[in-house]
């Protein structure tokens, strides 16, 4: 009866998260943003309350447990309530995903209400300048202001923290100011390069020695605060020798439904060549996580290409995420070039290498925003985007 | 070997996990921000019997009423309320 209390994976694989990013309008302007470069086509012909509803119950009736409400920022939109308050009755652990911009006693309260099960706020820094330079507002007093006010609601208090070079080096008084703010968990995630991040990847892109420092850091304050919180280090995978085991395989556990009603894998499948997702608005959501091209495309590993496909190893990676290897070497189904197996890992060593010199580095970060998504669609920034596959 | 663990302890399940049972899962789970167990059988047996009212002991008799046949049933309950103390699934009292 113990086998550690927890019960093996069986049968076929099913959506246990749905996240749901219902909007890509966004009034932060992030420079480590994973959203599509060309948003900006993907903010119209969003998906409307209804919609929303019906997506909820399809995914919940095969399975889906854990509900993220992300974007952009989910509060600008006016029907989160509604889509909490079902979220709540049909027994999803719902998680608002939040800059904080938006949040009000008003709404926070109708979340209670309608069953929201936790907030994760995103904060950037303690210093004023860093926050309000990197996301590009003016924002810095208001998410202390939110952090307060979920904590006066009750709500376990979730933060997550992109880590780059402007911000790793504050990392333990960024630990400390979570503490003080009484946060149960924090997250911090160092930035991965994909979308608005991989355009700025030179310029966020934090040196060996500052990750290893800011990790020793992070352990020292584990071990001083033991159970009362819990601190996820996100290892970037740029500095391992080893990929991720992207999305935990996929279509394995994670759906995505973007803003208009497009079915994803993950964040950045959209960047794949070849590939046509599937809509809600089209097809039911069993067919698209069951029976869609897209979602059995890289299920498994029949796909894969040596070296990977005789790796010893190849179960415990299924090759890295394809959406990296695409952007960094143009070819879908290599090995991660993360990986010190893979023939064209050089071009992680070169990014490394890149982002330590001055020169470029020193280049202008490109913020998310309208503007920014309108001139990289209309081919503007090509020296900036031309390194990569598929951008915008 | 169990020595955390005495019968005349009395345990709850802890308030920041969400214990529900999953239809599609057949299994009970636990629930926390960004992350889930699924339990298996035994576990699920234990955890939904919690209710922060019974002693070790009551909880042993409870289930041993439940599952006659069980070999050393009370040693595996003992190890299973170790387990789920040391990954704070559940609290004392």
């Amino acid at each position: 009866m113990l086998n550690n209390g927890i019960a093996p994976q069986q049968g076929k694989p099913k959506p246990f998260w749905l996240l749901a990013e219902i909007t890509y309008r966004c009034p932060l302007h992030c420079a480590f943003c994973y959203n599509p470069t060309d948003y900006a086509h993907h903010t119209k012909n969003e998906l409307g309350t209804a919609g929303w509803i019906q997506t909820l119950r399809d995914a919940r009736k095969m399975g889906a447990l854990q509900l993220g409400i992300s974007g952009g920022e989910p509060l600008l939109r006016g029907d989160i309530e509604e889509i909490v308050a079902e979220a709540g009755s049909l027994g999803y652990y719902s998680n608002l995903i939040t800059s904080g911009v938006g949040l009000t006693e008003k709404r926070i309260a109708e979340f209670k209400r309608g069953g929201l099960d936790h907030i994760q706020l995103s904060m950037h820094d303690i210093t004023k300048e860093i926050n309000n330079f990197i996301t590009d507002t003016n924002t810095f007093e208001l998410k202390k202001k939110v952090a307060a006010m979920i904590k006066d609601y009750g709500y376990p208090m979730v933060l997550n923290v992109v880590i780059h070079r402007y911000n790793i080096e504050h990392i333990g008084e960024i630990l400390e100011m979570a503490e003080a703010l009484g946060a149960d968990y924090v997250e911090l995630a160092n930035t991965q390069y994909y979308g608005w991040s991989l355009l700025n990847r030179a310029q966020l892109m934090p040196t060996r020695e500052q990750l290893d420092k800011a990790e020793k850091i992070t352990n020292r304050f584990r071990d001083r605060v033991g159970n009362k919180m819990r601190v996820f280090f996100v290892v970037p995978d740029y500095y391992a020798d080893r990929p991720k085991k992207c999305m935990n395989g996929w279509g394995e556990v994670f759906m995505i439904v973007t803003a208009d009603g497009t079915v994803l894998p993950c964040h950045s499948a959209r960047v794949l060549p070849g590939l046509e997702f599937p809509s809600v608005r089209d097809r039911d959501l069993e067919w698209i996580w069951n029976e869609s091209p897209a979602f059995n495309k890289y299920r498994g590993d029949a796909w894969m290409k040596e070296p990977c496909r005789t790796c010893p190893e190849k179960e415990k990676d299924l090759g890295g995420c394809r959406c990296q290897t695409y952007l960094l070497t143009g070819d879908a189904e290599g090995a991660d070039p993360v990986c010190a197996l893979s023939p064209t890992h050089h071009v992680i060593l070169e990014a490394i290498e890149e982002a330590k010199n001055p020169q470029i580095a020193a280049q202008p970060i490109i913020f998310r925003n309208d503007r920014n998504s309108k001139r990289l669609i209309e081919g503007e920034l090509r020296e900036r985007a031309e390194a990569f596959h598929a951008l915008p | 070997m169990f020595d955390k663990i005495r019968s005349e302890d009395v345990y709850r399940r802890n308030s920041h996990f969400r214990f529900q049972y999953e239809e599609a899962q057949g299994g009970y789970v636990l629930l926390y921000p960004e992350g889930m167990v699924r339990l298996n059988p035994g576990a699920g047996e234990v955890l939904r019997r919690l209710d922060g009212n019974k002693s070790v002991a009551a909880l042993v008799e409870e289930l041993k009423a439940a599952f006659p046949d069980a070999p050393e049933l009370e040693a595996d309950v003992l190890a299973m309320l170790e387990l789920a103390l040391d990954k704070t699934w559940i609290v004392k009292g």
